[in-house]
């Protein structure tokens, strides 16, 4: 994965421009010491590194905006950050850049029950949003499994998702409102505590945006009130194409589960021999979640037991107290923790049609044999967002290569059956070179417009999402490609 | 102008010096000039998977005709569509991408979210004749920018719709309304009660003197949730027409301007004795419909700071903009966009002002 070659010219003008950073931001909240910087040299893509030129922790959007028109002044590119929990490398840095760093950003501004919002700093982590409020009673829908790590900001800039998206939606459907602050430091605010934004729909098309259209430091946020109760079900099956035929069963009949998770039999297998959840040793297995009162419970989940009956299970297995519903989760959410015992593993996140899960599952364990690298599946199925994890052994010259190289051919297929590269972890550098895959020319172009508009000088994680060579004249001449790895380890 | 591929109409639109840009001709918002263009040579359903809840069709495609599609799977759009046509003394058939253009949405929208919500792709040509397409047809997509969502609601300032996908939604089995009659300001503190309860209420309107409260899903449960909001506000079930409140039939035929509101709902009540002009209310009082006799009542002026105001029906002679006046920052973003888009402004001009 090449950056574009870090400005000389820039990095040559260091100590003036952290000295112009400094003159506007308290003394804790500007680093420049290399051996400090090392601290946000990447996020969850860790095989990408490169320490920034400068990282800034402000605590206010007044410093944000300050310390934007600087940059855009100096014309050094900025590169935003939240927790850095992205596994996409979208808050990777350059090493001519300032890293604007969130984090410290965390307050809660504003709790409305009575207009079902909250209003909250950027920096403020996911889970602790429902933190604040679910003592009253009320949570914020979107769950991504990081959500004890990750900020609201990279969610937004993400459009991030979660198991329990599927009846509640993702981000983009919980957000009210933003104050965004564009490269040359006006900030804007856009939306509210009112249902639509009016006008132009600014705020969709800033949710999802990956850091490229302003950085984001309040926003306003739909929240709802809790179900009286959740119970999942474990459903097990012979075959990954009857699975997958009963999850769009589920799905037709208008029961409307709050998740459908999938695991496929190498995922199985991994999570038993770490978590020892008692799962079935079975090719498919689905964990299906209802919420409601507890005769509502009961009366979807009768329905979903009939439906799933029909496709002869070779289980079908009920929480009957709160200790067996944890187990039936366990497995599941160690997946991702049991894959990375046996090996580094890449996960990917192409979303397909639920109906061609059947065929694409068949066809990445074809791949699979084909590259020899283990492949184990993982993922929300009521909304066919595939979570592939290719095993890798990082330490094993070529491996990285390969796995890419065999991920990229799972995210071309996804794109060929009607699906697309990514559900909800975002393009960043990993799948930037991959977007011409499912866009022709004149829709990258058009999505470059967009950014034109906001930060015409392209200076805000300019290296990202697009194909270097599509934006290459945009971010200036002279930018020729080179690789910022400096080692790859266990993720 | 009756295009009917998209190649026709890329030719068109670059051709063109100023369009009008219709679907069926039956919303007609603002005060658009130029030639007119009817999108509705573009039409057909090009996929519909009940199995999957997904739908692609052309943008000229006649919303009844997709409804009527979804219903024999026993299935809908979930943001239901409203249809104006009556309020605005219109005929004509809606368009589903003339729907999409306007992000229409009903009464629907306080549990399953607008058309934006339901929308998972579009295919649009720009004002330089150039096809674009975006998001697709599954149900999650962060793949780069989300121009679907920038094009729901963009009046056609940005592009024509030629093809839109859509998130469908299964009907559910039963369906009750919850009603009781309330003065304005109790009616709409009684929906604020009912949207924070962990019912999952699907419809939250006051109209004359009455609020309702709708839920659906499943028979036990709806009697379940029904039974435990008749405990806590007094309500009682009662046959309900929430296509009237959807269509905002109570303002149809009647004289006067009629204004649209997006507000904070606890602004609602107050928002309206202020005005003191006949009012319909949805989404719990976070959407109010306005009926002004004499078109004279500063609309915007009340609004300020708690939601914004359009100018649905403007009496003759009213000269406010049809659309809210933007902040200066957020103007320039919108106006960057059509300049992007449409930099010869050939689109609906004069409408968004
Ligand atoms: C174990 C694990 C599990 C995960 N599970 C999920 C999951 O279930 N669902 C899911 O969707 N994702 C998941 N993720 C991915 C990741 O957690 C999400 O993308 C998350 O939203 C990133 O948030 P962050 O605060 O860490 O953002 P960062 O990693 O810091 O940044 C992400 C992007 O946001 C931009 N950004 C950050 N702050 C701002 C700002 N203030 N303004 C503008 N742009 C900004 C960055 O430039 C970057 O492009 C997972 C990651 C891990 C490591």
């Amino acid at each position: 994965m090449d950056m574009p070659l870090p400005d000389a010219a820039i990095i040559a003008r260091k100590s003036a421009i952290t000295a112009r950073l400094r003159s506007v931001l308290p003394a804790d909240a500007v680093i420049s010491d290399p051996a400090e910087t090392r601290a946000y040299e990447c996020d969850a893509l860790t095989a990408y590194r490169c320490a920034p030129m400068a990282a800034v922790l402000p605590r206010t959007t007044e410093e944000v905006a300050a310390v934007l028109r600087i940059c855009h002044q100096e014309g050094v590119p900025v590169v935003p950050r939240g927790a850095g929990t992205s596994l996409a490398g979208g808050s990777l840095p350059t090493a001519d850049c300032v890293l604007i760093g969130v984090a410290r950003m965390n307050a809660v501004l504003e709790t409305d029950y009575d207009n079902r919002f909250i209003r909250v700093q950027s920096g403020r982590t996911n889970l602790s949003v429902t933190g604040a409020i679910e003592s009253d009673g009320w949570f914020y829908a979107p769950d991504p499994s990081s959500q004890l790590a990750c900020a609201i900001a990279g969610n937004i800039a993400m459009n991030s998702g979660g198991a329990h998206c599927l009846k509640y939606g993702v981000t983009t459907n919980n957000l009210l409102g933003v104050t965004l602050v564009q490269m040359d430091g006006t900030v804007v605010e856009i939306g509210g505590p009112w249902a639509d934004a009016g006008g132009i729909d600014l705020l969709g098309v800033i949710c999802g945006s990956e850091g490229q259209l302003g950085i984001v430091t309040e926003a306003t946020l739909r929240i709802l009130p809790k179900p009286e109760g959740a119970r999942p079900v474990l459903v097990g099956f012979d075959s990954n194409e009857v699975a997958g035929t009963c999850v769009s069963d589920i799905i037709k009949a208008g029961i409307l589960p709050v998740a459908i998770e999938f695991m496929d039999r190498p995922c199985i297998r991994a999570t038993e021999a770490f978590a020892k959840a008692g799962y079935p040793d079975c090719e498919a297995l689905l964990i299906i979640e209802v919420e409601g009162a507890p005769q509502e419970i009961a009366e979807q989940l009768a329905r979903i037991k009939a439906i799933a009956l029909q496709h002869n299970p070779v289980e079908f297995r009920e929480a009957a107290d709160e200790d067996q519903a944890k187990r039936i989760w366990l497995g599941r959410k160690s997946a991702f923790g049991a894959m990375g015992q046996i090996n580094d593993y890449m996960c990917l996140d192409g979303t397909i049609p639920v109906s061609a899960l059947p065929y694409v599952l068949r066809r990445i364990g074809e791949m699979s044999a084909a590259c020899g690298l283990d492949v184990g599946n993982v993922f929300h199925a009521g909304d066919g967002n595939m979570h592939p994890l290719i095993l890798f052994n990082a330490n094993k010259p070529g491996d990285l290569e390969r796995c890419e190289a065999f991920g990229a051919d799972i995210l071309k297929l996804c794109v060929e059956v009607g699906g697309c590269l990514t559900g909800e972890h975002g393009v960043g550098i990993e799948k930037r070179d991959l977007m011409s895959v499912q866009f022709n020319p004149a829709d990258l172009e058009a999505q470059l417009r967009v950014k034109d508009v906001f930060d015409p000088g392209w200076l805000l994680n300019p290296a990202k999402v697009f194909p270097l060579e599509a934006t290459a004249s945009r971010r200036g001449a002279g930018a020729s490609p080179h690789t910022p790895r400096i080692f790859a380890q266990r993720g | 102008m009756r295009p009917d591929s998209e190649a026709e109409l890329s030719e068109m639109v670059k051709a063109a010096a100023a369009l009008q840009i219709t679907g069926g001709g039956t919303r007609g918002i603002g005060r658009a000039t130029g030639a007119v263009l009817a999108t509705t040579g573009l039409c057909g359903v090009q996929l519909y998977e009940p199995g999957a809840l997904t739908l692609v069709a052309r943008a000229g495609t006649p919303v009844a005709e997709i409804a009527a599609l979804l219903a024999s799977e026993r299935q809908r759009l979930a943001f239901e569509v409203p249809d104006l046509r009556a309020l605005l003394g219109r005929t004509g058939a809606s368009t589903i991408g003339g729907v999409v253009a306007a992000n229409a949405s009903g009464p629907r929208r306080v549990q399953v979210g607008a058309c934006r919500d339901a929308l998972l792709g579009v295919r649009f040509v720009d004002g330089q004749g150039c096809v674009i397409k975006n998001g697709g047809r599954v149900m999650k997509n962060v793949t780069g920018y989300d121009l679907v969502k920038l094009l729901a609601g963009s009046q056609g300032a940005l592009g024509v719709l030629t093809e839109v996908s859509f998130k469908v939604q299964a009907v559910p089995e039963a369906e009750v309304t919850l009603v009781a009659e309330r003065a304005l300001p109790q009616g709409l503190a009684d929906l604020r009660r009912a949207l924070g309860s962990p019912f999952d209420v699907s419809g939250a309107a006051w109209v004359a003197g009455r609020a309702m409260i709708r839920l659906e899903g499943m028979a036990g449960s709806v009697a379940y949730r029904a039974g435990k909001l008749r405990d806590l506000l007094g309500f009682e079930a009662a046959p309900a027409d929430w296509s009237a409140v959807r269509d905002v039939t109570a303002f149809a035929g009647r004289a006067g301007a009629v204004w649209r509101l997006s507000v904070k709902p606890t602004a609602a009540a107050d928002l309206v004795q202020r005005l003191d002009l006949e009012a319909v209310c949805d989404w719990g009082g976070g959407l109010i419909w306005l009926l002004d006799p004499t078109g004279q009542a500063d609309v915007r002026a009340a609004v300020a700071g708690v939601g914004h105001a359009t100018l649905i029906r403007p009496l003759p002679g009213m000269t406010a903009p049809a659309f809210p006046p933007e902040p200066p920052a957020v103007a320039a973003l919108t106006a960057g966009l059509r300049a992007q888009f449409d930099p010869r402004q050939i689109f609906n001009p004069g409408m968004m002002g």
